[in-house]
């Protein structure tokens, strides 16, 4: 049974993804969208989690990596004909070339990867409250920049005609994609020594293992399945502007992670699902949804209620929805053992 | 290359917006001191303030009325917060609890949002109860809108009487010994719930005040008001040292400083990098001085690795 855990652990994310993704798929094309916008934001909640849950430093810059990525990922397969009157001011190396979808999404995680390297090396050295704020300002520094500079993207303006590639397919492989790294990478040695920087900092530098070092491979990783999850973002919606992917975003992904309890994979997998799935839920109620009875809710509903709903998680279960653990199956090994304890007791006391 | 226009009109505008961000780093600071909470919600008290300000000049209430009911109504919610939200996540992580005021600050976003919706129909009310405090007066050549005054004075009483608070007094001492160490003051008898209360209640009335004050800055009331302005204050109170509360009262009023005398110097085509600049220089200090600018010594909370 233990060595199987590891493949259970795994399974049971993907397995989950999977179903929302083959379940979307025999939906109606206006429905799909929820079910792909839920499976993309799991892409981006795992990438953070990649950082935040393994190293217990709270980061409010993921989704800065995420838009550079998604920028990187819509300028790039923007058709050449379009570029030249929509972005007339973007340096030429941009203007003048494109590239394939599958090559988009390798230039958005190296471009996240770099980035969050580059950032990285001076953060990593703060912990707690300065960590925290320092990223918020690579946040703050990273819209300012893409809202501003009209040299490498559209500014403040809209960047449209970007190619539609991810349907429910391109969403659920991207996501286990994103899921398989991150759980490949806290099952490795650095992934190990950074959990054990998360529990006993001290203990951990005490036994040889450098916290800048590992929460630096952290970061970069994240940032670079942050830049992967801002393309698969980009190329659902088909446009972007810079405050798509900016303070709201941070939040909400970071609450759904808390929601689902930090410390896990399954956690940020739970979370994600679950708090997306209640967002779209009520906004198909706000316009009038018939689930047995008729149910039309005010405009706004929707916001006070996944507010609500998170607040209350948090009060009523502070460790998330998951308690921070890993999916197993251990519940059902249980019930299986006091079945066959409950079969074989009656027959010991007979002989 | 950038033509900067610092007088004495500017520098007096700044000044009042310091004044306002000192008095909101005082409110955060005043929690985080006793709970080790970063409160964001901090910002939907006072928008709750500013809202009802709003309601209660739709409703031609008198100036006094309208603000007697938004200290009401921002107290009320800071006790309930304190009831609701922070008690019962004492014990956990700085995490969880900051990721709970987000969740907080959104519900009452939302919850104004939709109110607003539903009443009005369209996405903010101007509150004109406060209006007379944003008339300017002229001394010696320099407009100062009267709100300015109101802040900076409001401000000096308010840091005298909490200084008197908790110089002077037993629950003021109890609160500061709270704040270097809760486990033991709580082992020497202070009342864990007495003191995080009164900080709560303190912090309300800051709030209550602050919400006055910016109303009569901006009259036109949105579900996002003061977001912007909490997010500032926070970086400013970690920047100049979350420890202390002078520290980071100071670096809150530093902050609106700043910004209000380089928003006001510059002119728009020029500063539209500033916030970038404004925000390396955090990272800079953050990376010297972690524990903030203005804290003493090193810290325990905040180390570097």
């Amino acid at each position: 049974m233990t060595r199987s855990r590891p493949l259970v652990e795994l399974a049971g994310p993907c397995v989950l993804v999977s179903a929302v993704g083959i379940v979307g798929s025999f939906t109606s094309n206006a429905t799909a969208i929820y079910f792909q916008t839920a499976i993309v934001s799991v892409a981006i909640v795992v990438a953070l989690y990649v950082f935040v849950g393994n190293s217990g430093v709270l980061s409010f810059g993921q989704a800065s990596f995420a838009s550079v990525g998604a920028y990187a990922a819509g300028i790039m397969t923007v058709p050449v004909e379009s570029k030249v009157g929509t972005l007339p001011d973007v340096f030429p190396l941009l203007r003048d070339h494109a590239i394939g979808n599958a090559w988009s999404f390798v230039l958005a995680t190296a471009i996240g990867a770099a980035y969050a390297l580059l950032v990285g090396i001076p953060l990593m050295r703060l912990s707690g409250l300065a960590a925290g704020i320092a990223t918020l300002a690579v946040l703050e520094i990273t819209h300012n920049i893409l809202h501003e500079w009209t040299k490498i993207g559209p500014g403040a303006g809209l960047l449209s005609l970007i190619p539609e590639t991810t349907g429910l397919l391109q969403a659920t492989a991207g996501a286990l994609v994103v899921i398989g790294v991150a759980f490949w990478y806290q099952r490795t040695r650095l992934g190990r020594q950074l959990r054990a920087t998360r529990e006993d900092p001290a203990a951990a530098q005490a036994v040889g293992i450098s916290v800048h070092r590992q929460r630096l491979w952290a970061f970069a990783l994240s940032g670079a399945l942050s830049g992967f999850a801002g393309a698969l973002y980009v190329h659902m919606i088909g446009s972007l502007t810079a405050d798509q992917l900016y303070l709201e975003l941070t939040f909400l992904s970071l609450a759904m992670l808390v929601i689902g309890g930090v410390t896990s994979l399954w956690g940020a997998v739970v979370g994600a699902l679950l708090v997306s799935g209640v967002d779209s839920f009520l906004g198909q109620a706000e316009s009038g949804v018939n689930i047995g009875f008729q149910l039309d809710l005010p405009t706004g509903t929707r916001l006070v209620a996944v507010g609500a709903l998170m607040a209350l998680t948090l009060i009523l279960r502070p460790s998330g929805i998951t308690g921070g653990r890993e999916f197993s199956l251990r519940w059902l090994e249980a019930a299986r053992l006091r079945r066959v304890l409950a079969a074989a007791r009656p027959r010991e006391e007979g002989s | 290359m950038i033509v900067a226009v610092v007088d004495a009109q500017n520098l007096v505008d700044a000044l009042g917006l310091g004044a306002i961000y000192a008095l909101m780093a005082v409110g955060i600071g005043l929690v985080f001191g006793v709970l080790r909470l970063v409160n964001f919600a901090y910002g939907q008290l006072i928008m709750a303030g500013a809202f009802t300000l709003a309601y209660a000049s739709r409703a031609n209430w008198p100036t006094w009325a309208a603000v007697l009911a938004c200290f009401g109504v921002v107290l009320a919610l800071s006790l309930i917060m304190e009831v609701a939200v922070f008690r019962p996540l004492r014990t956990q992580s700085p995490a969880v609890m900051l990721v709970a005021t987000f969740a907080v600050a959104f519900l009452l976003q939302s919850v104004a949002l939709l109110i607003v919706l539903k009443v009005q129909g369209q996405l903010g009310v101007p509150a004109s109860a406060v209006a007379q405090l944003s008339r300017a007066v002229t001394i010696a050549g320099v407009d100062i809108r009267k709100v300015t005054i109101v802040s900076l004075v409001v401000a000096v009483v308010a840091l005298g009487l909490l200084a008197v608070l908790l110089g002077r007094t037993t629950i003021g001492l109890q609160m500061r010994a709270a704040a270097t160490d809760f486990t033991t003051a709580r082992l020497l008898g202070v009342s864990a719930n007495r003191v995080i209360a009164l900080a709560v209640v303190l912090a309300g009335v800051i709030a209550a005040a602050v919400a006055v004050l910016l109303t009569a800055r901006t009259p036109y009331v949105q579900s996002d008001f003061a977001l912007h302005d909490t997010i500032i204050v926070l970086v400013g109170v970690v920047v100049g040292g979350i420890e202390r509360l002078w520290t980071a009262t100071l670096g809150g009023f530093a902050i609106g400083f700043a910004s209000g005398v380089i928003n006001g110097a510059l002119p728009t085509d020029k500063s539209v990098y500033l916030p970038s600049a404004l925000f390396t220089l955090v990272i800079l200090v953050l990376l010297i001085r972690p524990a903030g600018l203005f804290a003493r010594g090193r810290s325990s909370v905040v180390e570097r690795v």
